[in-house]
């Protein structure tokens, strides 16, 4: 009888261990994403056209979030200033079909266009930061937003003459949105895609290259750089006193979330089919931030595993919640669970404290 | 310190002054410089911008006015006053529905809105103090959260679970409030009250009364125990802690304060606009009041009275002229539409870069009044006996 | 007029885990009388008078052993509160003031004179508005019973250091049942004419009555103000006597003079004409709480030089400062060529490294495992533990030779832990400073600074650690310069030792000198003639 009450009782502990690690809201979303893949055949949603979709968002979204981590680790918080990063890859876009190019080769030109804006944006970003320390993440946000307000003025402006972004007859500016057809969309989703039947689609050649650049990121946190960078984040003044200039490796790490920020909105664009100026970006910080804590990471901590379970998680949710819960219920509420999920879960982070006692 | 006898006598000439003036108070001084070069662009003509401003004074100086406790309890901006507004619109909601008119529709609105913007209010401190130094992105998260529970409730808990009796403010499907309310029946309750012609310019001056109270009621706060409490938090957490101050409590009540003035302004600033955007209205409110206040130049650690006057009509001045200006200088209204949300963001991503760089001088500062530079340096001021 | 003396302490007895850290302290002050209190760090002093003052890591760790009377009965303070509502104010070092507010502000926070209102019933009592004229008042009444003049209405922000330190002694005696007041360090902020100031407004005080207790390393000024003089040593009272009937030396030998087993003075005879292998001149450094402002010394090559000194005085600022971590000015020379400072790459390339008292703050990654803790700054400096790769275009990090690396100084250091890849924060204390020491070591040397290297590790680590610094320098020849609170252990373990007073050297001595003649230099006494060995 003590046996039994005995290992009863580890089971308890190593549960309760594994729950702490893993951290309730994870718990929470794992086992709601779980709960509507069960439903969703029973309301007559087909589960492979969800998966399908589940995948195709995770490749779309995944680099967004990757985003992310360069500047987590280096200890500039969150990035709330991401739409900064994604005006790059839109000037990167813009220019691309102004000339005109297509298929392929226009995806790759976009990346080139994009990465000198990427980086310059993000070398004045980072400059900004390290004046700003401890006041990095209200002050990113904001950035943001004055960066995609400012570019919705430049938008208007531009003298660019490619038909299939300004306005016809005779109108000012670009278009709010612009399609991706006839020059590269779905150009890496449909690259080794796999089909069956009308409703499964794998788009191969996105999630592809989506691994590549977590690939990249990767091998660079490997590397002298990339140990460094870690180690600002974990504690400056360790960092400093080992010789490492601070506000380099915070520097690096702003300009490299913001060139991933870049690429992330081309794949994005490839497979959502349109590239959406104006205020399009205005809010795209909060889902990728939303997504990597989804995945276990924190405001200092994030690894590439964070983004590739917090974006299939929360992407997840987002496919999945309309599709199911309307079934149900008749109702579109997916905005609304979108809206308490991401900033619940974003709150969530914010207001805890790491065990060595430090402000997370 | 020697030298201030000499400074009293030589303030200096006007333009020396003007010139402090304008180091001290940027941000106001460039808008002020924006202000004059739009004004004629847009062809307006200056009746028709102060008949406007009067309004708007009248319509947004209780919400903007809401931000200057948690500023003074060190709170920063207090993004969480979109949960305020969401309490206001919550009552004028029922008030509609239960079909009250005029000023009794509008004190009952407010009164329905007390219990919810306290709940709010005590929620919002409690969340703020577990997150301390991030105050403001935690309640700007906070206020985008607070929006889907508020959409929850409004979009699909009203008419279905909470009845409304009133089926023209439900939408056709059976269950959630229309997108926008019309609220006819205490429309400009406030503003016609006690109406007065000055000059040919419409000033609803019960609305102004109704304002000056809440000066006079900020004004005289300062001078109270409790007001005094939350100057000391806001300078120093620590030291207020070690006096004995209950510092977690008092925040909360600084906030929960500003959360129930959120609320009755949003009251008032419904009255005037007349029709209530059920989902929209409260979303920007809250980034219009703190871009005002901030324009009005006040920074996140200190606000007065005359920052929140200044600021309504400088923001609002902008707010009007771009559009027509943008369009009769380049040819394009939407120019100056963008223009406008360009400058409402930059001023807070100024106001809050000026002021975490200005907080990283000051530590410094205060470290160098201590630990001396170089060798034999730092003669300490003589005391008289 | 009864007899009772204000304040009686009788056996009082503390340990932290079995650490004895008072024992057996027993001492009476009349009311009226200022009672200077003197030891070296470590001695005492401020954890007895936070058991007088009710602070709760006293309560959180064990309560202590012993009684506290005060006014002939037996108190008992749970909280700060308790002791300032008996009667007890305390200033510290660091001052508690609000920058914003002023003077009179500052001096009645959080017991403001208020004035009733109606609004009082709805809300709360803090509803009261402040009575502004009676707060003048009373602040007035208590600046003036230091017999000094204040303005009322200044700024704190605004104000020089002496000002704010008269502030904060006001706002204590404005309590209205004040009757002793603990004095921590008050002059060590202040100028001479200042502290002169100071001293008569204290004695202004004993004279109403109010009973002080003062504590201060400056023995010239206790011997002048003092009534009675106690001084602690180790956590018991060595010596209490009437000050007119004592001197500085006697007390500043009553400090220090002990000897402790197992640490025996070592001489070593040669070396005293070859070349130094390091040389400070005129060396300053701004680090909060620990400036100095005109350091020179040199450093014989194999030689473990010693720094020691009071807390607050400055030696922790110098291998902070010449390592780059801190401003600093002047010049540092190692082996001939000059070491730029505020550049801690310049220093680690020139080959010197250091061990900061700083654990946790500076010398760890807490939440790294502790083989990348150890391998990081060889790393970073010296590009070891990299895999060229691409030709060396990417550097990768060797994460097998830093296992290996680790698993060296575990073996050698005797590092208990679960393994390479064990998080730092999870560590002892004592294990943890292992760690930082094998980080120095790593990048090998020739020049090392150590700054309080046993600080809050246990006994058995604490030998581990000297015995190995010890035996890097005689094995190594490692040039060893080795900051400590702790006078004994830096006459064990060093050939010469500087004593830093008032962000100045005071004096160079052989570490075989007298212990005495260290106290003395500690506080100040041999400043008039430094004279280097």
């Amino acid at each position: 009888m003590a046996e039994k009450h005995r290992l009863r009782y580890n089971s308890m502990e190593s549960i309760k261990g594994f729950i702490q690690k893993v951290g309730w809201p994870r718990i929470i979303i794992g086992i709601f994403l779980f709960a509507l893949f069960v439903a969703a055949p029973f309301v007559e949603v087909k589960v492979s056209t969800s998966i399908s979709d589940t995948l195709v968002r995770f490749g779309m979204n995944g680099i967004l979030v990757l985003a992310m981590v360069p500047m987590v680790q280096s200890g500039c918080g969150l990035n709330f200033g991401l739409p900064l990063g994604i005006i790059s890859g839109l000037l990167g876009a813009v220019f691309t079909i102004e000339l005109g190019i297509t298929g392929f080769a226009a995806f790759l030109t976009a990346v080139a266009i994009t990465t000198p804006f990427a980086l310059l944006f993000g070398y004045g970003y980072g400059e900004l930061l390290n004046r700003v320390k401890g006041n990095e993440m209200v002050i990113a946000t904001y950035v943001g937003f004055s960066s995609v307000a400012f570019m919705s003025m430049m938008w208007l402006l531009m003298p660019l003459k490619s038909p299939t972004m300004v306005w016809g007859y005779g109108g000012e500016g670009l278009r709010t949105t612009i399609s991706t057809e006839g020059f590269y969309l779905h150009v890496l989703s449909d690259f080794l895609a796999v089909r069956l039947g009308s409703n499964f689609f794998i788009p191969t050649g996105m999630i592809i290259f989506m691994l590549f650049i977590c690939l990249l990121v990767w091998v660079f946190f490997h590397t002298k750089t990339g140990t460094a960078m870690t180690a600002v984040g974990s504690n400056p003044d360790y960092a400093r006193a080992a010789g490492v200039s601070v506000n380099r490796m915070r520097t690096i790490s702003v300009m490299m979330s913001t060139w991933l920020g870049g690429i992330g909105i081309l794949v994005y664009q490839q497979s959502f089919g349109f590239i959406q100026l104006y205020m399009g970006p205005f809010f795209m910080a909060f889902p990728a931030v939303a997504a990597i804590l989804i995945g276990g990471a924190s405001v200092h901590k994030a690894s590439i595993y964070n983004v590739l379970i917090g974006t299939f998680l929360f992407q997840g949710i987002l496919t999945m919640t309309p599709s199911v819960v309307n079934s149900v219920i008749n109702t579109d509420m997916s905005e609304v669970i979108r809206i308490i999920v991401s900033n619940g879960m974003i709150l969530y982070a914010l207001t805890r404290v790491t065990k060595s006692g430090s402000r997370a | 310190m020697k030298n201030n006898k000499k400074n009293k006598k030589n303030v200096g000439t006007p333009w020396e002054r003007f010139k402090r003036l304008i180091i001290a108070y940027p941000v106001p001084a460039l808008f002020i410089v924006i202000s004059v070069l739009a004004i004629p662009a847009s062809g307006f003509s200056i009746g028709y911008l102060v008949q406007e401003l009067s309004t708007r004074l009248a319509r947004n100086s209780f919400l903007v006015l809401s931000l200057i406790v948690p500023i003074i309890a060190g709170m920063g901006l207090n993004f969480g006053m979109t949960l305020g507004a969401m309490a206001g619109q919550i009552g004028l909601i029922f008030v509609t529905d239960w079909n009250i008119i005029g000023m009794p529709g509008l004190f009952l609105a407010m009164i329905i809105s007390l219990p919810l913007s306290i709940l709010f209010g005590y929620a919002t401190g409690k969340i703020l103090n577990k997150a301390k130094g991030r105050e403001m992105v935690t309640g700007f998260i906070l206020a985008f959260f607070a929006n889907g529970i508020y959409q929850l409730v409004v979009l699909y808990g009203m008419g279905s679970i909470i009845k409304i009796g009133n089926e023209a403010l439900v939408l056709s499907r059976g269950y959630g409030i229309r997108n926008a309310v019309n609220l006819v029946n205490v429309r400009q309750a406030m503003d016609r009250l006690i109406p007065v012609k000055f000059l040919g310019i419409n000033i609803p001056l019960a609305t102004f009364l109704f304002i000056a109270l809440l000066c006079f009621f900020i004004l005289w706060f300062k001078k109270t125990k409790l007001g005094q409490d939350m100057r000391a938090i806001g300078q120093d957490m620590e030291v207020a802690e070690a006096a004995g101050i209950a510092v977690e409590k008092t925040r909360i009540i600084a906030i929960v304060i500003s959360t129930v003035l959120a609320g009755i302004g949003q009251v008032v600033y419904m009255q005037n606009m007349g029709t209530l955007n059920t989902y929209n209205s409260h979303e920007q409110i809250g980034m219009f009041s703190i871009a005002a206040i901030l324009i009005g130049g006040a920074t996140v650690s200190e606000a007065k009275i005359r920052n929140v006057f200044l600021g309504v009509v400088l923001f609002h001045l902008m707010f009007i002229v771009s559009p027509m200006a943008g369009k009769n200088l380049i040819g394009s209204a939407m120019l100056g539409e963008y223009f406008r949300v360009f400058v409402s963001y930059g001023v807070i991503s100024i106001a809050l870069v000026l002021h975490a760089w200005k907080r990283l001088k000051e530590r410094e500062r205060a470290r160098a009044g201590l630990g001396l530079q170089g060798p034999s340096v730092g003669a300490a001021q003589e005391i008289e006996a | 007029m009864d007899n009772t003396p204000l304040l009686e302490l009788r056996s009082i007895t503390k340990d932290f885990f079995g650490n004895q850290v008072l024992a057996d302290v027993s001492f009476t002050l009349e009311k009226g009388q200022v009672l200077g209190l003197v030891g070296e760090n470590g001695a005492g002093k401020t954890t007895l008078m936070k058991i007088l003052f009710g602070m709760g890591v006293i309560h959180e760790t064990g309560g202590y052993g012993g009684e506290i009377l005060l006014d002939g009965e037996l108190v008992t303070f749970q909280s700060p509160f308790d002791a300032l509502a008996a009667g007890i104010g305390m200033v510290h070092q660091e001052f508690s003031l609000i920058p914003g507010f002023t003077t009179v502000e500052n001096i009645l926070l959080n017991r403001e004179s208020t004035r009733y209102n109606l609004l009082v019933e709805v809300f709360d009592d803090r509803m009261r508005t402040l009575d502004r004229d009676m707060m003048q008042e009373r602040a007035l009444k208590a600046i003036d019973l230091l017999g000094i003049k204040l303005e009322g209405d200044m700024l704190v922000s605004e104000m020089p250091v002496g000002h704010k330190q008269f502030t904060e002694i006001a706002r204590e005696l404005e309590r209205e049942n004040i009757k002793l007041l603990v004095l921590d360090e008050p002059t060590a902020v202040l100028t001479e004419s200042e502290a002169e100031i100071l001293i008569e407004a204290v004695r202004n005080l004993a004279n109403r009555g109010i009973s002080i207790i003062f504590i201060s390393h400056r023995l010239d000024e206790i011997i002048d103000l003092c009534d009675k003089v106690v001084v602690l040593r180790d956590g018991a009272i060595v010596a209490e006597k009437p000050a007119r009937q004592t001197s500085v030396e006697e007390i500043a030998e009553a400090m220090v003079g002990r000897s402790l087993e197992g640490y025996q003075p070592i001489a070593r005879g040669e070396r005293l004409t070859v070349e130094p292998v390091l040389e400070v001149k005129n060396l300053w450094v701004d680090m909060p709480g620990e400036t100095v402002r005109d350091v020179s010394f040199t450093v014989k090559p194999g030689e473990i030089f010693g720094i020691g000194g009071l807390a607050g005085q400055g030696k922790l600022s110098i291998p902070n400062g010449i390592m780059g971590l801190y401003k600093a000015g002047g010049s540092v020379f190692f082996e001939g060529q000059e070491v730029p400072l505020n550049n801690p790459a310049g220093a680690l390339m020139a080959g010197m490294s250091f061990v900061s008292e700083d654990r946790r703050g500076v010398g760890l990654l807490l939440e790294e495992p502790l083989d990348w803790n150890i391998a990081f700054t060889a790393m970073q400096t010296q590009n070891r533990f990299l895999k060229p790769v691409l030709g060396g275009l990417i550097k990768w990090r060797d994460d097998k030779a830093i296992e290996a690396l680790a698993q060296e100084y575990i073996e050698s250091l005797q590092i208990r832990c679960t393994g390479p890849s064990q998080n730092a924060v999870e560590l002892s204390g004592g294990n943890q400073q292992k760690v930082c020491l094998a980080k120095a070591f790593a990048v090998k040397p020739k020049l090392l600074f150590v700054s309080e290297p046993t600080r809050g590790i246990d006994v058995g680590a604490k030998k581990l650690v000297l015995d190995t610094i010890r035996r890097y320098n005689r094995e190594n020849g490692i040039t060893v310069v080795m900051v400590s609170s702790e006078l004994e252990e830096l006459r064990s373990l060093c050939d010469r030792i500087a004593i830093i007073d008032e962000g100045r050297i005071s004096g160079v001595r052989p570490a075989t000198e007298k212990s005495t003649e260290f106290a003395l230099l500690m506080v100040g006494h041999g400043r008039k003639t430094p004279t280097e060995v």
